[in-house]
């Protein structure tokens, strides 16, 4: 059948591609995207080695990271919308309210 | 034999789509493009771990990943609404840093995972992660994280309304 390996590489490709697109992207949106799609990384290899391991209690794990990770979008999101409201803008480099 | 190939062929199919999706992501300049391909990377996603004989995993990723929080997220775009994608970064160094960077991590990772990935062995033997299985560990072993969660999820939804309600006044 399929290595595990193979399901182990692709969850650190998917986290790296994550890293990536949150340091490339400028809306916060989008980089609140990229911040699921590393969670998402997570999550694989919490499979891949519940599956390497017969232990159902990274399955669990995964389904408490998905609650907490559906609790981080909404309130990610009400902020994002605060943020826009203020600011009339959702780009990264606008939100320099701390620079002094 | 057939079994072994139609596995490997599934995998790299729905790898190859969530990669993809995940570069279309950064790719795209269009938010509301952004969160389709999101979409498509988060539901192949749920057919990678359905091939990792988590069946309820899968439906949970699906339902609840590329169903309610990607809805959400559209939601938001709706909301914002703007009228053109923001422009590429005008430096291009920070954009070759990034890249960079994350080479960097990439070769990390796997020189750190490179002596265990072939130990993990491969799927298939008998089947974990039945829902009955999951249920049961949920209200036994995770009973504790179970029932706090319900105080985050509570915490979050109140969080929420809260910041995003207007003043009654204005």
């Amino acid at each position: 059948m399929i290595p595990i390996g193979y399901f182990f590489g692709l969850s650190i490709v998917l986290f790296v591609l994550g890293i990536i697109g949150f340091f490339v992207k400028r809306d916060l949106i989008t980089m609140f995207m990229a911040v699921e799609v590393m969670l998402n990384a997570a999550n694989l290899a919490f499979i891949a080695l519940a599956k390497a391991a017969g232990s159902p209690a990274g399955q669990v794990i995964v389904f408490f990271i998905i609650t907490v990770a559906a609790a981080e979008a909404a309130v990610g999101l009400a902020i994002i919308l605060l943020v826009f409201r203020q600011k009339k803008s959702i780009k990264a480099e606008d939100m320099n309210l701390m620079r002094g | 034999m057939n079994d072994l190939k139609m596995g490997i062929f599934l995998f790299f199919l729905l790898a190859a789509l969530c990669v993809g999706g995940v570069l279309g992501l950064i790719l795209s300049r269009n938010q509301a493009h952004s969160a389709l391909f999101l979409v498509l990377a988060f539901a192949s996603l749920g057919g990678l771990f359905g091939l990792l004989d988590a069946p309820f995993i899968a439906a949970v990723q699906i339902i609840i990943y590329a169903g309610a929080i990607m809805v959400l997220f559209v939601f938001v775009i709706m909301m914002i609404n703007l009228e053109q994608g923001i422009a590429p970064e005008k430096k291009r160094w920070t954009l070759g840093l990034a890249v960079a960077l994350g080479v960097f991590l990439l070769v990390e990772l796997a020189l750190a995972v490179r002596g265990t990935v072939g130990a993990l062995g491969s799927t298939g033997g008998e089947s974990i992660g039945s829902p009955t299985e999951l249920g049961r560990l949920l209200f036994t072993d995770y009973l504790y994280p179970f029932e706090i969660t319900s105080v985050l999820i509570i915490a979050a939804l109140v969080g929420a309304i809260v910041l995003v309600k207007r003043k009654e006044k204005e």
